[in-house]
């Protein structure tokens, strides 16, 4: 008889004996530590999990993972893990991939996933660079990046990838950095509790190809002015100092020093279940804004896919009760032939 | 008193034939698929064999009147077992004048073509392209060449239902009803099964009684206008057919698709699910799915074709009965993902209901075109087994097949229908479900390798399958991937000999399904002078074919292929006994390539691409053609080698 207690697991426990083969250095390191050690918090089996990629650097993630894997083809990963969850609601299916296969390549399968609102969480990890293929330019890359693609610059203006997922109606959207172990934990902590798509996308330093082109946002001494934490219900204040906040001024966001008789009551408090100030937030870019780490969004008022699915064939067994192969196969017109 | 021949009427005789062969044909909204399903039920159910040939335009509402607005529908009725919907056509029915003109030529000499005659006016003439100042009515030549019966049904149609309060549109709509009526008693068939599918679906389903009422009396004026007009001479009469006892239902191609994938899926306790993008002519099997989820069945109308397929991938790792559906562009978008699917070693069926290509090509046509996509249209070695029904209910048989060899090669199987097939209906001997085999699906739970880590690529040394484990299954988590593996232990490798390897030991696990597939059948004698080989949806036409030709004396078998890969064990053996193999096929010589390169032998192929199923007198014809070249060539080579 299976063991129905939770066993308590390790980071240990959701780590595979196969050598781990990114470039010394690589972002996805941290982010692997990050999401080996938030497993053990959840309540999931560790058979139940499955993970699922696309293909590049960040798409060899599954082999990493002591879990069910799936390392399919390029950009078609949302789309696995759509079947996988139609096929068994009861599994915990994660897919982390890199910008390249999920906004490039995937960008189709990647926007209707979130609008159906399967119940899965994806992980983008964002270097703004295909790494795998040496170097070229990825659709979250600047416009004017010099690349062995683009010697003279790139002309594409880049895909923000929050605005995407909120405009695509993903019902979860987050935003977090590499190096922040604890920050990522946490993030993924409450994308794996949201019920639906959750979408963390993560900076994600490439030092190959893209090194440092997320400093301005990780590093300790520009991050505080250049990024701001959110919290739900907390007023939006960052910067080094703590005195800088963002207010309202007409339909747009602007940053205000406190101080002068402004007060953290005149700045915005962050409400997670604002679309609409969260595709404000979504749009905040380095240097004008701080761009905003944590929770920008999260909506619990659809279902999810797979549960409305399942839910229709529950209603049409009850309508109609289990189906009669028989009575199918004989249903309509039918006539018989006598022996001779 | 001079004997009476009639059975129903004193004045009018009755002739008694053997097949019949009519085609209803008018504008797309006409109703000419409901007019020509209604008169296959009718003839169905009085114990006739029939086939049927739908033929409807690209385009859902053409310019009316026009002549790429016609929409057609063939059904051939008979005493005796029939393959086709019959080459020339026996009877027309045409509503307006673009129906009479695209279907003229293919009415047999002598043959009767009743018109609606109030349609046949100027505006009509000029918007089918018929020259000005000339009705196709008034012409000697077609007079002399068909019997041609002029009613005006439009007109009889509104005087019949002039008390009924009904708008002038919705009569009008009744036209059809009206043209059936007639025909019914043209063909001595009962009108109740119409009268009741009237009821039911315009009274019941839809709500309209009144649109029920005028449509049903239209059918019986129709009806009683035949019997007393005297415009015909005689009635026909088609008697039931001799065919094996039983229950049976009319069935058509993607019907039965639908049927017997559900019947694989139930037979292996397994839940269904299928998942496609709306495709002509593949649409009808998911709206046939859909309304199925009581029976275990989930259906997914992805966001694209690639989409579906990797849907599909990820229900058949999770442990479904893993269906896609698609016609060849589709099947082009899904090449990469069933590669992919091939490194996995998971079970996957993809339909292909081929149509005419390539690119949009004629999406409402048929053709055969798409078999060397199936066999090779993939990145590297990627071979996949290859069933392909060869009739509308044949189509319920390979469904389980297909399943059956995907499980147990745990690999893609594409099952390769058409549009000639799907939309063509032929009566169905319904199957005894306890007769059909289970499907034995095993879903490991203990790891075959205490040792170590769970060895995902260890194989069957029968069959080698590889496991199918599904998640969920503790202490048995591994990872599937695109990228080349280690045998047994599925670990990521890039060895030159284990990748060499692994290439030839997919492609033999799919040769070893030839172990569960039945020896191919000839029908006439199993040796002789000339075998007509065939796949597919051709089957009625070459069997048809073929058995005219041994009729007319002639040493000719046929034999047709329903597993294209493998093909069947003993193919070799068949094709060494006859001293002529031709091959006709909806291509231009695809399964010719296969066999060629297989058994390095001649092979002549009798190939079409018209979008259309062969002619049986074609056949017929270019098979008699070959033959006499054939001995010719004999003869000049051996006066050539004369001393
Ligand atoms: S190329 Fe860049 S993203 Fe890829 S593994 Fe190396 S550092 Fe990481």
């Amino acid at each position: 008889m299976p063991d129905t207690q939770l066993p308590t697991y390790t980071a240990k426990d959701f780590t595979t004996d196969q050598d781990v083969r990114w470039c010394p250095g690589c972002g996805d390191y941290a982010i692997l530590t990050a999401v080996r050690k938030t497993l053990p918090k959840l309540t999931t089996r560790k058979e139940d999990y499955v993970f699922v990629s696309g293909i590049g650097c960040a798409a060899r993630f599954p082999y990493y993972m002591e879990t069910y894997g799936m390392h399919s083809i390029h950009g078609r990963a949302p789309a696995f893990a759509t079947g996988i969850k139609l096929a068994n609601p009861e599994l915990d299916v994660w897919l982390v991939s890199g910008d390249g296969d999920l906004l490039s390549i995937g960008g189709n399968h990647t926007m209707h996933v979130m609008r159906r609102n399967v119940d899965i969480n994806i992980i983008l990890l964002n270097n703004q660079i295909y790494g795998l293929t040496k170097g070229q330019y990825s659709p979250t890359s600047e416009f004017g990046k010099k690349t062995k693609s683009t010697p003279v610059g790139s002309p594409d203006y880049p895909v923000n990838p929050l605005s995407w997922a909120i405009g695509g109606g993903c019902t979860f959207v987050a935003r977090s950095i590499d190096i922040d172990v604890k920050h990522l934990e946490e993030v993924m902590l409450r994308a794996a509790a949201h019920r639906g798509t959750s979408f963390v996308e993560v900076y994600q330093d490439c030092n190959i190809y893209n090194h440092q082109v997320w400093f301005y946002a990780s590093q300790k001494k520009t991050k505080p002015d250049s990024t701001i934490l959110l919290k739900h219900e907390t007023p939006m204040i960052f910067g080094a100092e703590r005195n800088k906040g963002l207010q309202m001024n007409g339909t747009r966001l602007e940053v205000v020093q406190l101080g002068n008789g402004v007060t953290e009551d005149d700045l915005l408090v962050h409400d997670e279940t604002d679309r609409g100030l969260a595709f404000l937030l979504s749009q905040l870019a380095h240097p004008e804004f701080p761009e905003p780490l944590g929770v920008i969004y999260a909506s619990t008022e659809h279902d999810t896919y797979d549960r409305v699915v399942h839910e229709q064939v529950r209603q049409a067994i009850h309508t109609h009760g289990k189906g009669d192969l028989h009575a199918l196969l004989h249903e309509g017109d039918t006539w018989v032939v006598e022996d001779e | 008193m001079t004997p009476d021949t009639s059975t129903a009427h004193g004045r009018i005789g009755t002739k008694s034939l053997g097949a019949v062969a009519i085609r209803f044909c008018g504008d797309s909204g006409d109703g000419m698929q409901l007019t020509g399903g209604q008169f296959t039920n009718a003839s169905a159910l009085f114990g006739n064999d029939i086939a049927t040939f739908p033929d409807f335009p690209a385009e859902i509402r053409a310019p009316r009147g026009s002549t790429y607005g016609v929409s057609g529908f063939q059904v051939q009725f008979a005493s005796t077992e029939i393959y086709t919907p019959g080459d020339a056509v026996n009877a027309l029915v045409a509503m307006n004048p673009a129906g009479f003109k695209t279907n003229i030529s293919d009415v047999e000499p002598g043959g009767i073509v009743i018109v609606n005659e109030d349609e046949f006016a100027k505006g009509n003439f000029r918007k089918c392209g018929y020259e000005d100042g000339y009705n196709p009515l008034e012409d000697d030549e077609l007079n002399r060449r068909y019997q041609i019966f002029k009613v005006p049904m439009s007109r009889l149609t509104r005087e019949s239902l002039a008390d009924m309060g009904m708008g002038a549109k919705d009569i009008d709509r009744c036209r059809n009803m009206y043209a059936l009526g007639i025909v019914y008693w043209l063909y001595d068939r009962r009108i109740e099964t119409t009268v009741d599918f009237l009821n039911e679906y315009f009274g019941k389903q839809k709500n309209q009684p009144q649109i029920a009422e005028i449509n049903v009396r239209a059918l019986k004026a129709g009806y009683y206008f035949g019997e007393t007009a005297e415009l015909f001479p005689v009635r026909y009469h088609v008697a039931p057919a001799k065919l094996k006892a039983g229950k049976y239902r009319k069935i058509s191609g993607n019907e039965a698709t639908v049927l017997g994938f559900v019947t694989a899926a139930a037979k292996a306790g397994k839940k269904l699910f299928y998942a496609s993008y709306p495709i002509t002519p593949a649409s009808e099997i998911i709206h046939g799915l859909a309304r199925l989820k009581h029976y275990g069945v989930m259906t997914f109308q992805a966001e694209d074709e690639i989409g579906a397929v990797c849907a599909a991938i990820g229900a058949a790792f999770a442990g479904d009965f893993a269906l896609c559906g698609t016609s060849g562009p589709g099947l082009a978008l899904k090449a990469e993902a069933i590669g992919l699917a091939v490194m996995f070693e998971l079970p996957l069926v993809v339909i292909d209901v081929q149509r005419a290509g390539p690119a949009t090509g004629m999406p409402t046509k048929t053709e055969q075109a798409d078999l060397l996509q199936a066999m090779f249209g993939r990145p590297s070695e990627s071979p996949c087994v290859i069933v392909a029904p060869r009739s509308p209910s044949d189509c319920f048989d390979m469904a389980v097949e297909a399943f059956r060899l995907a499980v147990h090669c745990m690999c893609p199987v594409l099952f390769l229908s058409d549009g000639y097939l799907a939309n063509g209906a032929e009566p169905w001997l319904l199957p005894d479900l306890d007769a059909i085999h289970p499907i034995e699906v095993n879903h490991p739970t203990e790891t075959n390798n205490p040792e170590g880590p769970y060895l995902p690529y260890k194989r069957d040394p029968e069959t080698l399958a590889r496991p199918w484990v599904i998640p969920g299954t503790s202490g048995l988590e591994h990872r599937i991937g695109g990228l080349e593996k280690q045998d047994v232990t599925g670990n990521i490798s890039y060895d030159p000999d284990n990748h060499e390897h692994m290439v030839r030991t997919r492609a033999a696990k799919v040769l070893k399904a030839a172990q569960i597939i039945p020896p191919l059948e000839v029908r006439g004698p199993d040796s002789g002078d000339v075998l007509l080989l065939g796949w597919g949806g051709t089957y009625g036409a070459i069997t048809t074919a073929g058995d005219e030709l041994r009729r007319r004396g002639h040493s000719v078998s046929t034999a047709h292929l329903r597993y294209i890969n493998p093909f069947p064990s003993n193919l070799g053996d068949v094709l060494s006994r006859f001293n002529t193999i031709i091959i006709p096929e909806l291509n231009l010589g695809q399964l010719r390539m296969l066999i060629r390169d297989r058994f390095l032998i001649d092979v002549i192929g009798i190939n079409e691409v018209r979008g259309k199923m062969f002619q049986v007198d074609a056949l017929v014809k270019k098979t008699l053609e070959i033959m006499t070249n054939r001995s010719a060539s004999v003869c000049d080579r051996r006066l050539n080698s004369m001393p």
